[in-house]
């Protein structure tokens, strides 16, 4: 697998993806600056997370108007796979691959601790190595992770299976008091229809190794190299 | 009063805070009155923030020195060796009175400020730690003032990518009208490739680079060296503005930049922006230095040159390069979007010479300025330090487990989780000890393991009724905290933050405090390596308690043996390690559970302190430990409670038999130089064989297990309900009332 991370001014986990992905691979990924207006050659590109341009305007916004999104979207389109980590997320979200919006935290704090989430799906080359229903422990750091859609595209998602991860407590139930930010449905990761895009508010970079606390998130990784290699 | 054409007027020079006699000595150095951009300058650099004219004679007596130091006090930030070709890199820096008028951008600015000292090293920061002090909490501004500061120290570091690990939160009557922000920033840097701030090469282009100069900040520095009154809430235009994300470009391109030979020094332009950092790197080269101020990126029309040189507009460097590095240094700030202005040159006329419009605004001998600066010899009047308290004097609580959960519920021992969580502490891959243990374990990238280990102490009470065994305990809990994780202390950075230094009273806390800490220092081996000092903190005449904060950085050669505080598997033995007798004086016990503020701190022992540290750390570098905690606030009770809560692991406890003290001393009094730890039931012999040998004194307390923490002879409370009380202080308190 050939992946590259897109990095932007302000993209802050550019480094953080780069460990995981290449633990994964066993070899590094490409980093390609804002600038540049042409992909290299690539199986999927990763989008990090942090705070593009500040996240001035609203989180997102303006990466998501950025030359080398109008190519990522483009190749997302032909059916090359993106994944979107937090900031990611929500400029994938802005970008208009992704439907919804990641609103403010309903707590209005900044959050970074481990929550659980439950994988909903492991049909899919981002989950393929998780067990449908299996509980994960990995971290969120964000001040935008609330989900939120209209009632009608939030029933389209669930019905064509596109919720990729829900928050959820330790035993795998939902409610409020598991749900970090106030996400719609618990929703923490959601595939565009055709399951070769995935956004999602939590750090899978972040829980890669024993000492990080949880290493819940190597199995991401390793279903992408195993279904792009 | 910022036109160039102004008279100097007593009421100016007034307002400028100098004295009579620092004006006669502007008058001697200049040989003629000075311009009003020249009085600035001097009123900024002979500011105490800037000057530190009321410390300097005090701070001389902290050692600075040990093999392991590459850069002592002085520079942005101090430097230590720490093997493998690599530096770490470290300060702490105050920003008191601006967080207590705009606590989020106060706070922010503070945060962005600590970075750019580090980075302007060479260093990329990895981890940030903060010491905050509130007043009580039930004080009107007390909620508002936290939900800021806490906003804004997450809002800057979260965006610049830097994890926030470690800090603490004291709450006292004494800060209401003055909050305390200490923020440090570590950092990592190769040992060979550190930048200095001492300009060179006559002729040499000075190049101004990162966000633009607005009029925010004004006399920010002078702010900080004044008392508060009421109407301080006016001075909010003098708060500067943060904006987090242009520093996240200018960390970016400065290190980008640093990778190549362009620079030949580099200086931040943090209190008293361009006046300090132009005239610091001049005099520290021994040069002159010309600047033209219309080449100086302005976001305001028509700042004169008082303005621009007085801005503490933030985000900002000045870098002395070599000229034929011009054009890729311009092209690397280009890269990331920032401004990259020549707006001067070094001179060999020992001058500063600042022009504006064509038109000469201020021509001053540079060596003066920084030499001549005035230094006082405070009179002082030592602390008479507070009384022993006889413990069987104290009264027993009627419920030794009821005490123990009001005290972990209490405003000072209750869970941060809901400060920390507002940080990112995880950024960067490599917290393998998050907030909530004795000191954060920051992994070092492509190190094999080592990792460094950071923390912040100070207990300012001590401090008061003691203050040079509270300095001296200061330090050595920070040791302890950094030897209760495995690691190895290298070097502290302190902030020294006390009231005004004009009324002897304080200036006797300031002494005690400082020899107190340097007996520490000493006896561990542990050197100050950068510092600031906040004075002034003061509203309307009544002073804060002494509050000279410790960070310490210590090293463990493999992140993976560091000890964490979580109990780990039922039927392990616990043991303290230390000598207790049972010190109630300034306990928390003694505050919370019967009102009292009072008496004399715990004594520091500091051989004891040492061989007890240097015995543990040995035992959890071999594998020999499972938990380590070390005691301090609240006592062993408490260290052990917070084991039990970590873990959610009971344990079952007997005291010694004959007791020589009451069981409430025993287990609630705060002598120092202790650490609770855990091992298998296999290694216990050996671990007291093993302290035998090393002459430290071992309790066999009782041993882990069930979902309860019992006292034998005293009841049971059961684990859940003590994290109920520890866990609900902090969620209770911010949500009271909204």
């Amino acid at each position: 697998m050939k992946a590259a991370i897109v990095v932007f001014p302000g993209s802050n986990r550019e480094r953080d993806a780069e460990a995981a992905l290449t633990q994964a691979m066993g070899k590094k990924p490409l980093m390609v600056w804002h600038r540049d207006t042409e992909l290299p050659d690539v199986d999927l590109v990763l989008v990090p997370g942090g705070f593009s341009y500040g996240d001035y305007l609203r989180c997102g916004a303006i990466a998501a108007h950025s030359p080398i999104l109008r190519e990522v979207k483009a190749r997302a389109d032909k059916g090359m796979a993106v994944i979107g980590v937090c900031n990611g997320f929500q400029i994938i979200t802005e970008a208009g691959l992704l439907p919804g919006v990641l609103l403010r935290n309903a707590s209005l704090k900044f959050v970074c601790k481990n929550v659980r989430l439950k994988v909903e799906t492991s049909q899919s080359l981002f989950t393929s190595q998780y067990e449908q229903g299996q509980v994960l422990s990995i971290p969120v750091a964000h001040h935008d992770g609330n989900y939120f859609a209209d009632e009608r595209t939030l029933d389209e998602l669930e019905a064509n299976g596109q919720v990729a991860f829900r928050y959820c407590s330790p035993d795998g139930e939902f409610g409020d008091e598991h749900n970090p930010n106030g996400s719609a449905r618990y929703i923490a990761g959601i595939f565009n229809r055709t399951k070769n895009v995935l956004g999602l508010m939590p750090h899978p970079e972040n829980a890669i190794e024993p000492l990080q606390g949880s290493t819940d998130g190597i199995p991401l990784f390793k279903s992408m190299v195993e279904a792009l290699s | 009063m910022t036109t160039a054409t102004a008279k100097i007027t007593p009421n100016i020079i007034a307002d400028h805070g100098l004295t009579g006699e620092e004006y006669q000595l502007v008058l001697e150095i200049m040989g003629r009155e000075p311009t009003i951009t020249e009085l600035g300058i001097f009123s900024v650099m002979w500011s105490e923030h800037c000057s530190y004219k009321s410390s300097r004679v005090h701070l001389k007596k902290l050692p600075t020195k040990a093999p392991w130091v590459i850069q002592g006090p002085g520079e942005n930030a101090g430097v230590i060796d720490i093997g493998d070709g690599q530096a770490a890199i470290f300060k702490m820096e105050s920003h008191n009175h601006p967080s207590f008028i705009e606590p989020y951008q106060g706070a922010a600015t503070g945060v962005g400020g600590i970075m750019r000292d580090v980075f302007t090293m060479g260093a990329r920061p990895i981890a940030n730690v903060n010491a905050l002090r509130f007043g009580e909490p039930d004080d009107p501004k007390t909620r508002h003032l936290i939900a800021g500061v806490v906003a804004g120290i997450g809002g800057y570091g979260n965006c610049m990518g830097v994890p926030t690990v470690a800090g603490e939160v004291n709450f006292h009557a004494s800060y209401n009208g003055n909050i305390l922000v200490n923020a440090m920033t570590v950092g990592l840097a190769p040992a060979d490739k550190i930048f200095y701030s001492a300009a060179a090469g006559v002729g040499n282009p000075v190049i101004y680079v990162g966000a633009k100069t607005g009029r925010d900040g004004i006399h920010g520095a002078t702010m900080a060296s004044a008392e508060f009154t009421e109407d301080s809430e006016e001075k909010r235009p003098t708060v500067q503005v943060g904006d987090p994300f242009t520093e996240k470009l200018l960390l970016e391109a400065c290190l980008e930049l640093m990778a190549t030979d362009a620079i030949v020094a580099i200086q931040d332009m943090g209190a008293a922006g361009l006046t300090s950092s132009s005239v610091e790197m001049s005099s520290k080269g021994g040069l002159g230095i010309e600047l033209d101020l219309d080449k100086v990126p302005v976001r305001e029309t028509h700042m004169t040159a008082y303005e621009i040189m007085l801005s503490e507009s933030q985000e900002r460097m000045l870098m002395i390069l070599k000229p034929e590095a011009m054009d890729k240094a311009r092209a690397i700030f280009e890269k990331w979007e920032l401004d990259f202005a020549e707006i001067g040159r070094l001179t060999d006329t020992g001058h500063l010479v600042l022009k504006k419009n064509g038109k000469v605004e201020a021509d001053m001998p540079v060596a003066p300025l920084v030499e001549k600066s005035p230094v006082y010899q405070r009179p002082y009047v030592p602390t008479k330090p507070q009384e022993d308290i006889d413990p069987a004097s104290v009264p027993a609580p009627s419920d030794l487990l009821a005490a123990l959960r009001t005290l972990v519920g209490s405003a000072d021992l209750s869970s941060r989780r809901w400060v920390w969580e507002q940080y990112d502490h995880l950024i960067m891959g490599n917290t393998m000890q998050r907030p909530g243990g004795d000191a954060a374990v920051v992994r070092l990238p492509d190190a094999n393991g080592k990792a460094l280990a950071i923390t912040s102490d100070c207990t300012p009470r001590y401090c008061f009724a003691d203050p040079k065994r509270g300095g001296a305990q200061a330090v050595a809990e920070t040791w302890r905290n950094l030897t209760a994780v495995g690691a190895t202390p290298l070097a502290i950075t302190d902030n020294m933050n006390f009231g005004n230094p004009q009324r002897p009273e304080i200036m006797g806390q300031f002494v005690g405090c400082i020899e107190g800490m340097a007996e520490a220092c000493r006896a561990l081996d542990y050197p100050v390596i950068s510092g600031n000092v906040s004075l002034y903190n003061e509203t309307n005449g009544k002073g804060i308690l002494p509050t000279p904060v410790i960070g310490g950085v210590g090293v463990i050669a493999d992140a993976a043996k560091s000890a964490l505080i979580a109990f780990r598997q039922p039927g392990e033995v616990i043991l303290l390690v230390g000598e207790t007798t049972g010190h109630v004086g300034q306990s928390i016990y003694l505050r919370e559970l019967h009102g009292r503020e009072e008496g004399a701190p715990p004594p520091i022992d500091l051989a004891a302190e040492k061989r007890n540290g240097d015995f543990i750390r040995t035992q959890i570098l071999a594998g020999n430990v499972t938990a380590c905690h070390d005691c301090s606030d609240g006592g062993l009770l408490v260290a052990i409670a917070e084991m039990a809560m970590a873990g959610d692991l009971g344990a079952t406890l007997r005291a010694p038999e004959k007791l020589s003290m009451p069981a409430h001393a025993f287990w609630f009094g705060e002598d120092q130089a202790r650490y609770v730890a855990t091992v298998t039931m296999g290694d216990a012999d050996r671990f007291l064989n093993e302290a035998k040998k090393a002459g430290v004194p071992v309790t066999v307390l009782g041993e882990t297990g069930s979902a309860s923490l019992t006292l034998v002879d005293n009841g049971t409370i059961s684990v859940a309900d003590l994290k109920g009380a520890h866990e609900a202080f902090f969620p209770d308190l911010m949500s009271a009332g909204s």
